[in-house]
């Protein structure tokens, strides 16, 4: 059953994160008048990805890639998708932050040893970077488990049934914008993109990628995007006790950061670390004192 | 050299992945020549390119396509090589405007290859100086033709020839392809 279930989950990661990315893609074109490719040719771009020849640059190369692939896939098995969670626990939003880190650093382990100058450059903005968002982010989330007694997604899910008004979203509202914030640079999106700046520094991480290794990180990328507006729909919409309703909010979630995300410009990246530590950490600190202090509501 | 296609055998596997190809193209544009000028519109909003799946990427390691766009001095034919022997396979050239088929307005210079061909195996040609966007998107339409019927095989032809492009690209660059300078 529970080997059903994981299959389900991470099917569903892989199909509708990569649905997400040809969405975006379609959603970027509109924007900017063009017609834009089919929806589905994020999937055609793996399946030809992985039909090329690859290039690898040694073990840790290989072997990060695996763990980040690996590390995302586990995470996707923490988050509740409607009714459908494989594995849960008191602490597994913890977890999940932490798996989430495995993630990054395998990628930032298998970019560096592909020991193109480039790809160190990227990672050491990405890392940089990580300090600004992830900041706020967890201020507010540990501020929430304080208020709620919990640590669990699904815990944090549970409280906001009864109607649109107990959503998170209402009740903590600075933060619910804090986080919102923060998942632009967790998935990489366009204010947070110096790492992959394509143009200053050819694709960052990326640049040694080729093949199969490339097509292994597109899907690591559709999981992250999915597993984090996942926990987004989950701690601040209420969850969804319907499979299909969550794919829903998902979707209406990632929709809206496209279109923020298409009409705006890069950071440089003392900009990413400057602003964050500003403004994000600013309203984060000021949500959790009142967290704190009043309790919600 | 033998420039006719042999009429190989693909098994099921080998279509259906020619199949993706087609659809998902990703160039690499090697922009020295003139001709680039003429990419940036086929991408954006007038033309768009990407509505066919082909986009550009930043590396050598992700592209399917070369474009050489224009005239290539020896100097850059040689990074040019570096470049091509960078991808990874299935790969394709496609060469831009007519200095890379005859040489154009530089057909006499001293210090400019004429035939892209004689040193990198060329798939499509796009004639014109410089060619317009819609002759570009018909050059890419008719690559993908290409690659869907199993025809754009350059790669195969530059393994197969080696030594004849090899002779050729030394001929060119005084003797040394690989130069650590
Ligand atoms: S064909 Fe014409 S436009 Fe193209 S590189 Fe040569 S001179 Fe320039």
């Amino acid at each position: 059953m529970k080997i059903l279930e994981s299959a389900a989950v991470i099917i569903t990661g892989i199909v509708f994160g990569l649905f997400l990315l040809g969405v975006q893609r379609k959603l970027v074109a509109r924007v900017q008048r063009r017609y834009g490719p089919p929806i589905w040719q994020q999937f055609i771009d793996v399946a030809k990805l992985f039909s090329k020849s690859s290039i690898s640059h040694g073990f840790v190369f290989d072997m990060g890639v695996m763990m980040a692939l690996g590390g995302t896939i586990a995470t996707l098995l923490f988050v509740p998708i409607g009714k459908l969670q494989v594995l849960s626990m008191s602490g597994d939003f913890i977890v999940v932050v932490y798996l989430m880190a495995v993630a990054s650093l395998g990628m930032a382990m298998s970019a560096v040893n592909s020991g193109n100058p480039n790809a160190s450059i990227g990672v050491m903005r990405a890392l940089t970077q990580m300090f600004g968002y992830e900041l706020p982010y967890l201020m507010v989330m540990m501020g929430m488990m304080f208020a709620y007694r919990t640590s669990s997604i699904l815990g944090m899910a549970q409280v906001q049934q009864g109607g649109i008004l107990n959503w998170n979203l209402f009740r903590v509202p600075i933060g619910a914008i804090v986080v919102f914030i923060s998942m632009f640079g967790i998935s990489g999106k366009k204010p947070f993109d110096t790492p992959i700046a394509p143009a200053e520094i050819a694709s960052g991480p990326m640049v040694e990628y080729s093949g199969k290794f490339l097509g292994s990180l597109t899907l690591m990328h559709a999981l992250v995007i999915f597993v984090d507006i996942s926990i987004f729909v989950n701690v601040f919409l209420g969850g969804a006790s319907n499979y299909w309703f969550f794919l829903l909010k998902v979707l209406a979630v990632f929709s809206l950061m496209v279109l923020i995300s298409s009409v705006i410009p890069r950071f440089r990246v003392e900009q990413v670390v400057t602003f964050s530590w500003k403004w994000p950490l600013f309203f984060a600190v000021i949500q959790s004192v009142i967290l704190v202090a009043m309790g919600v509501r | 050299m033998d420039r006719k296609m042999s009429p190989e055998t693909r098994s099921a596997l080998e279509k259906l992945a020619d199949w993706f190809r087609a659809r998902s193209i990703w160039m690499l544009h090697y922009c020295t020549g003139c001709g680039a000028v003429e990419l940036p519109p086929s991408m954006t909003s007038r033309f768009d390119m990407e509505r066919f799946g082909i986009g550009p990427m930043a590396t050598p390691r992700q592209a399917d396509v070369l474009l050489i766009t224009g005239y290539l001095a020896t100097k850059t034919l040689r990074r040019v090589i570096y470049t091509y022997e960078q991808m990874q396979t299935p790969k394709y050239v496609i060469g831009f405007g007519s200095c890379t088929i005859n040489g154009g307005i530089y057909y006499d210079s001293y210090n400019v290859i004429t035939r892209l061909d004689l040193y990198l195996p060329v798939d499509i040609y796009i004639a014109g100086c410089m060619p317009r966007p819609e002759a570009i998107l018909t050059a890419f339409n008719k690559l993908r033709e290409m690659i869907e019927k199993g025809e754009a095989n350059g790669w195969k032809r530059y393994e197969e020839n080696k030594e004849w492009y090899r002779a050729n690209q030394l001929k060119a660059l005084n003797g040394e392809v690989y130069v650590t300078r």
